[in-house]
């Protein structure tokens, strides 16, 4: 008896370790990471394109999972999804396949060109293919409206108006309303790289020191009088607005979505505010690239094409909140919250004064020390509440140096450079 | 015959050691060169480079704050609930099942549960705002209420490290013997005497155990200042965790790492030659 089932646990191990391996085609992704998502992405999107194996990975590990494959020279991977400065290091590495051929299809099938030539990182060949985008807008629960400055609408807002805006809100309540991703994990660095020294300084690298910087500076020091102090604590801004701890915030959509689409009928949503330069954004876009040496490269492909397809970009849109990188018209059913986001995107984009901030490209794995010089500045300036001058000229000259160290030429909205982008 | 076989006690431990090394001392070793060199030469640019960042001086203050402040009182409730518990007959089990749950819970979700007792809508807001103590509510964990933020990260770490201390001290408390306090109180001695005089030097090896442990633990601090406090109470962990995953620079976060071990390894030291164990009660 004893032997026959020591047998038996023998030629089941031998069974589990021995069944044919399928052909699977691995998508690793760091983004739709939630459960819900990465469901959504396995049983509605990933739909009738063979056998796909979605794995979901934190940006880190992403990275460290890359270029541990890359040293190794085995692949597992097909096909990454990740954002545009997640791919940029691996493309610094030579590690990403040209696409040159399915972006000149997809260039045909009316996916616009500027969009295309993000996705060549500076380099001349495609080393992604753009997958879906997103960018940053502002809330407001509609009982905020009434403290709107006289005169002021908010899908023209200008930080004069804001800070009125705040300064009512904080009289009528009681409470600063005005809220910010300022927590460990939020997205605050990209505020000051898209939207705040765009709309004052009309750069982002080489105005950081400027004298425009140091007003620009000031004034954030007059909104943040506004701004509920638990903003350093919060890192999706979901939460507040729904907790009805702050009754305005920015954020990316995607961290918007939940308070929005769980109740749309009580928020507005709209363009981030315009300075003295005008009305910055920064488009976000995840893209689509096959590793070198991908494993089922053809697998990989016919994926890329699948998500690219206007059908299947349409549903992403609509159960996950990420908008099309194809032109094309949002369905009329649209759910309803994210109907109100994408109106705000529509209207960033449409604005007169619009002033178009990129994703920093070249910084290959510095992104975070990057991000570092300005949340440093802030929590400075803002928090700390040191003179203005002396922080802008120490972490300029961080920033000056992370910059040679990285040989990153600027990008928009600062001018062209020869060489690595100055700090003027 | 038994010359024959010395090596045997080495063979035994030979797994275990082998275990360390490669677990252990081998990721030591590369963290210290991570921390110490730079572009594969030796180099001190990240320890440069750590010292000059703005939250270095704040998260070893905040550090060292937290630690003085919360291992006496840890260690205080800790010898009170134990001999406390040393007087229950039945039920004592129980009591110390109880006492012994933050045990069981990780630390951030330690922190996650005082986060939903202290943030801005959570209970206790909603308590005193019920009864009427405050008009609206107030933030206990923001960048304005220094204190307050202290305050609470403190008594949160109170709440989950204190079991581990008092489960050390309860079994060191198990091993004196009854005939010592016997004779004691024989003679005359009171409650409080016999405390100081017979049960505190008796149970010197777990007090310097658990003293070690907690300190070092405290000194590691992390994941409950990390729901709490987030940027604005920065601790040496946490900063270790934000060079290595936000800035993905692995050389500062290696020096922090190295600097961590070196401060536990010096409070470990003090302790040992502070609280002297006879060495016929050594293991």
């Amino acid at each position: 008896m004893k032997r026959l089932m020591s047998l038996g646990i023998v030629a089941s191990t031998v069974l589990a370790f021995a069944s044919p391996v399928l052909a699977q085609t691995v998508f690793v992704s760091t983004q739709l990471r939630p459960i819900e998502e990465a469901t959504i992405v396995r049983e509605e999107l990933l739909q009738d394109v063979g056998d796909v194996d979605y794995v979901v990975e934190e940006p880190p590990q992403f990275a460290v999972r890359m270029e541990a494959e890359r040293q190794a020279g085995t692949r597992t991977v097909s096909l990454v999804g990740a954002l545009h400065g997640e791919l940029s290091p691996l493309a610094d590495r030579d590690s990403l396949e040209p696409l040159d051929e399915l972006a000149k299809k997809l260039a045909a099938g009316g996916m616009p060109q500027s969009l295309l030539d993000l996705g060549k990182l500076g380099k001349s060949t495609q080393q992604y293919i753009p997958w879906m985008q997103a960018t940053y807008v502002m809330a407001a629960k509609k009982e905020a409206l009434q403290y709107l400055p006289a005169g002021a609408d908010v899908n023209t807002l200008t930080y004069d108006q804001l800070i009125e805006w705040g300064k009512k809100m904080q009289e009528a309540t009681g409470q600063p309303q005005i809220g910010f991703p300022a927590g460990p994990k939020g997205l605050m660095a990209r505020y000051f790289q898209g939207y705040f020294y765009p709309s004052f300084t009309g750069g982002v690298v080489r105005t950081f020191q400027s004298s425009d910087a140091a007003a620009a500076w000031e004034q954030l020091k007059a909104l943040w009088a506004y701004v509920n102090p638990n903003s350093t604590n919060y890192d999706f801004m979901q939460e507040p607005l729904a907790a009805g701890e702050v009754m305005v915030a920015w954020d990316h959509v995607a961290r918007l979505k939940n308070a929005i689409s769980a109740a749309p009928d009580d928020y507005v949503v709209f363009p981030a505010p315009a300075g003295p330069k005008g009305r910055g954004y920064m488009p976000v876009v995840a893209g689509l690239a096959i590793p070198k040496g991908a494993p089922d490269k053809d697998g990989a492909t016919k994926i890329i094409e699948h998500l690219a397809a206007p059908d299947v970009q349409l549903l992403t849109a609509s159960r996950v909140g990420f908008f099309p990188t194809l032109n094309v018209k949002l369905p009329e059913d649209l759910d309803p919250g994210v109907a109100l986001l994408a109106g705000a995107v529509t209207a960033t984009q449409a604005s007169k004064d619009a002033l178009i901030s990129l994703l920093p490209v070249g910084l290959g794995d510095k992104g975070g020390e990057f991000n570092k010089v300005y949340m440093d500045s802030f929590q400075r300036i803002v928090l700390q509440n040191e003179p203005v001058a002396d922080v802008l000229k120490a972490q300029g000259q961080t920033l000056a140096k992370l910059m040679t160290d990285t040989k990153a030429p600027c990008w928009a909205p600062d001018a062209k450079s020869d060489g690595p982008c100055p700090v003027e | 015959m038994t010359n024959n076989r010395s090596w045997i006690p080495y063979l035994l431990i030979l797994p275990s050691v082998a275990f360390l090394a490669l677990l252990f001392i081998v990721p030591l070793v590369q963290t210290i060169w991570l921390a110490f060199s730079d572009n594969g030469l030796p180099s001190s640019a990240n320890a440069q480079r750590m010292m000059a960042d703005i939250n270095f001086t704040r998260s070893i203050k905040n550090t060292f704050l937290l630690t003085i402040a919360v291992v006496p009182v840890q260690l205080a409730i800790a010898l009170a609930m134990g001999t406390m518990v040393a007087k229950v007959g039945r039920g004592r089990e129980t009591i110390l099942w109880v006492w012994t749950i933050p045990l069981g819970i990780s630390d951030l979700a330690a922190g996650l549960v005082w986060l939903s007792i202290l943030q801005n809508s959570g209970y206790f807001n909603s308590l005193l705002l019920g009864l009427g103590v405050i008009e609206r509510q107030a933030s206990w964990l923001s960048y304005q209420t220094p204190v307050a933020l202290f305050f609470a990260i403190a008594v949160a770490e109170i709440w989950r490290g204190t079991a581990i201390v008092m489960v050390i001290i309860v079994a060191g408390l198990n091993q004196v013997p009854k005939e010592f306090k016997e004779a004691a109180e024989i003679f005359g001695a009171g409650p409080w005497t016999r405390f100081w005089r017979i049960t505190l030097p008796l149970i010197r090896p777990a007090l310097q155990s658990a003293l070690i442990l907690r300190t070092v633990l405290a000194f590691e601090v992390f994941a409950v200042v990390y729901a709490l406090g987030g940027r604005n109470f920065p601790v040496l962990v946490g900063e270790a965790y934000n060079w290595q995953n936000q800035n993905q620079n692995y050389g500062v976060a290696a020096a922090y790492a190295v600097l961590i071990m070196i401060i536990s390894l010096a409070a470990t030291l003090i302790y040992l030659k502070a609280i002297k164990v006879d060495p016929e009660r050594l293991p």
